[in-house]
């Protein structure tokens, strides 16, 4: 590639996944109009949902999902040292995601539940930033395509990379949507980041923090709102909880 | 200016023939709220029945219609090692209708700032010349205060101007454009009695507001205010999500973003609006950020509106709208931070001490 007279190298990428749905990494493959385009970037070295090569020459690592199990931590430590840029993908891998649902439950009565007698190992669902180094963190339950498109080549043409700081308020204000708080609705958009183009608010359906938190949020003013809303501290803490990126401010009083 | 007066089913006529014939935006009612009280955006109609000509007010102004949220400035393209910029503003003809008096006011407002200045916005200019308004008055709501900054009434900026004198239209026609439009249309000179019931509706519409905020002096009061404590405990309040200046008819400041597209072939240019009150407004390379307290922030907003900046000739922008106040989820608004600042200052009078005595 050839880009203003520089030679740009497509990046050497390899995409893993730990405990997680594996709809982020679909995401790469979705957008098809772009596909081709953003195919081009990339020199996929190691993703089992596109290609059943596989190699161990990778610059960038995607990571996604969360971690639950032992032997999940030393295959992470071991792309850790492989990788020169380790990413962070999805709400799993940055916060836990909605696996961490399970963290304030019994492991004997979430093993039974599911399970039954068998014998599985598990444990809490951690960060993948709780055991390694993340250099970028994509967040959102999926990751947003056109975002991480932005994200590619930034690290291709090696320009800023940058997420939205500020909460989804502010795209949803700009898709003219009616504020779901007006239809008696909770949303988490006035804390959560930006980036997302307010698609859940647009179809109706409140923010749940996918994205974790914008920067700088001013929760003491968020809980005060929810709670005039009729929310009490223990639903708000629930309704945080949802992909697990709140975690800073779950024993925030309000 | 040419008045004239038209009933209502023969204006229902011409607003029918103008947005059939032409991209148009009106109010229209996109939701209930839990109170069941109607919600209005200004929406893209193609038809008379679309629009909801009784409506009250729009959650958010006619701003992004003249100034996009997102706007492609230019183009790039790059080939042989060199690239060519593409500049494009060209814009299609639109047809705005029912603006309030405050929503011209705010138009003009946004001319002055983005062609009076030294470097006058191109982009802007194409569309505003390009866009016809159609003005339509209204009783205020028991929170507008429009009247306190004087943008109640509105005598340029529009194309046309309907005042409701019953089952007819007092018109203000302001442009040539309006006047070949309306001829096709059954009109009638204004009769002594129009004439009386459109002074009635003005003097109507005047003595309706309920709110009233006082601004008279109020760029130096703000000016002496600068270090008021006043501006961190409304600041604390302040969820910075932006949603005020959104849906505000004229808070123009916007960033400035190049992309580069996934072909790496080309690249483009975008204006996004933005806002003061949002968290990295005033960062800067490095990561310094002149502004890291959403005091200071919430603080300039309000500076930016009521005292005025020289970049707008120190003029108030404010219109009175109040959509600001009506948006904030933490309850927000300009008459209760103003009247906060004025009751701050007012009481601190007991205390000044006494001017030194000439020696």
């Amino acid at each position: 590639m050839n880009h203003l007279g520089f030679k740009l190298d497509s990046i050497k990428i390899g995409s893993f996944d730990f405990t997680c749905c594996e709809g982020c990494q679909l995401q790469l493959a979705n957008r098809e109009s772009s596909l081709p385009d953003f195919l081009a970037l990339l020199d996929i070295r190691n993703f089992r949902e596109i290609s059943s090569e596989r190699h161990d020459d990778y610059d960038i690592a995607l990571v996604e999902g969360s971690i639950t199990r032992s032997d999940e931590i030393r295959r992470l430590k071991t792309i850790r040292q492989k990788a020169k840029v380790l990413v962070a993908y999805g709400s799993c891998a940055c916060f836990g995601g909605v696996n961490s649902r399970k963290n304030p439950i019994p492991q004997e009565e979430l093993i039974r539940e599911v399970y039954g007698d068998k014998h599985i190992e598990t444990m809490p669902s951690m960060r993948i930033a709780d055991f390694v180094q993340v250099d970028y963190s994509i967040p959102g339950c999926p990751v947003s395509k056109k975002e991480v498109e932005q994200i590619v080549v930034g690290l291709v043409t090696r320009s800023l990379v940058s997420l939205p700081r500020f909460p989804v308020c502010v795209e949803c204000k700009q898709r003219l949507n009616t504020c779901l708080f007006d239809l008696g609705e909770i949303c988490l958009g006035p804390v959560t980041r930006a980036g997302c183009d307010a698609v859940c608010p647009s179809g109706k359906t409140p923010c749940l923090g996918c994205r974790g938190p914008a920067d700088d949020i001013n929760f003491p003013a968020f809980s005060q709102l929810v709670h005039e809303q009729g929310l009490s501290t223990e639903e708000m803490r629930e309704k945080l909880a949802f992909y697990n990126g709140f975690t800073d401010y779950h024993d925030h009083e309000g | 200016m040419i008045y004239k007066v038209i009933s209502k089913p023969e204006f229902r006529a011409f607003i029918e023939a103008l947005v059939t014939a032409n991209t148009s935006y009106g109010p229209r009612q996109v939701d209930t709220d839990s109170h069941g009280e109607p919600i209005y955006q200004f929406m893209p109609v193609s038809s008379a029945d679309d629009i909801a000509f009784d409506y009250t007010v729009t959650t958010s102004s006619a701003k992004h219609l003249l100034m996009p949220f997102r706007d492609e400035l230019s183009r790039f393209s790059f080939s042989d090692g060199d690239w060519k910029q593409q500049v494009d503003y060209e814009t299609p003809p639109i047809v705005l209708i029912g603006l309030r008096p405050c929503d011209i006011s705010a138009i003009n407002i946004l001319d002055e700032v983005m062609l009076k200045g030294a470097y006058p916005s191109p982009y802007y200019l194409a569309r505003r010349k390009n866009t016809f308004i159609i003005g339509m008055d209204h009783l205020p709501l028991p929170d507008c205060f429009c009247k306190s900054m004087n943008r109640h009434t509105v005598n340029h900026g529009f194309s046309l101007f309907c005042s409701d004198i019953g089952n007819r239209y007092y018109l203000s026609i302001n442009s040539a454009k309006a006047f070949s439009c309306l001829k096709e249309f059954c009109l009638t000179d204004p009769s002594y009695e129009d004439n009386c019931l459109l002074i009635e509706r003005r003097k109507h519409i005047k003595q309706s507001f309920e709110t009233n905020i006082e601004v008279s002096g109020l760029p130096v009061f703000l000016d002496v205010e600068f270090d008021s404590p006043i501006w961190q405990k409304w600041g604390d309040k302040c969820l910075s999500c932006g949603s005020c200046a959104m849906v505000c008819p004229t808070c123009y400041c916007y960033s400035v973003e190049e992309r580069f597209d996934l072909d790496l072939r080309g690249s483009t240019r975008e204006s996004h609006l933005y806002s003061c009150n949002l968290v990295d407004f005033a960062q800067v390379a490095g990561g310094h950020n002149f502004r890291p307290r959403n005091g200071d922030r919430l603080k300039y907003r309000y500076y930016h509106h009521y005292r005025g900046f020289s970049a707008n000739d120190n003029q108030q922008i404010c219109v009175g709208c109040n959509r600001c106040g009506r948006t904030c989820l933490a309850d927000i608004n300009p008459k209760d931070v103003i009247n906060d600042l004025r009751l701050e200052g007012e009481s601190c009078v007991t205390c000044v001490s006494p001017s030194p005595a000439k020696a």
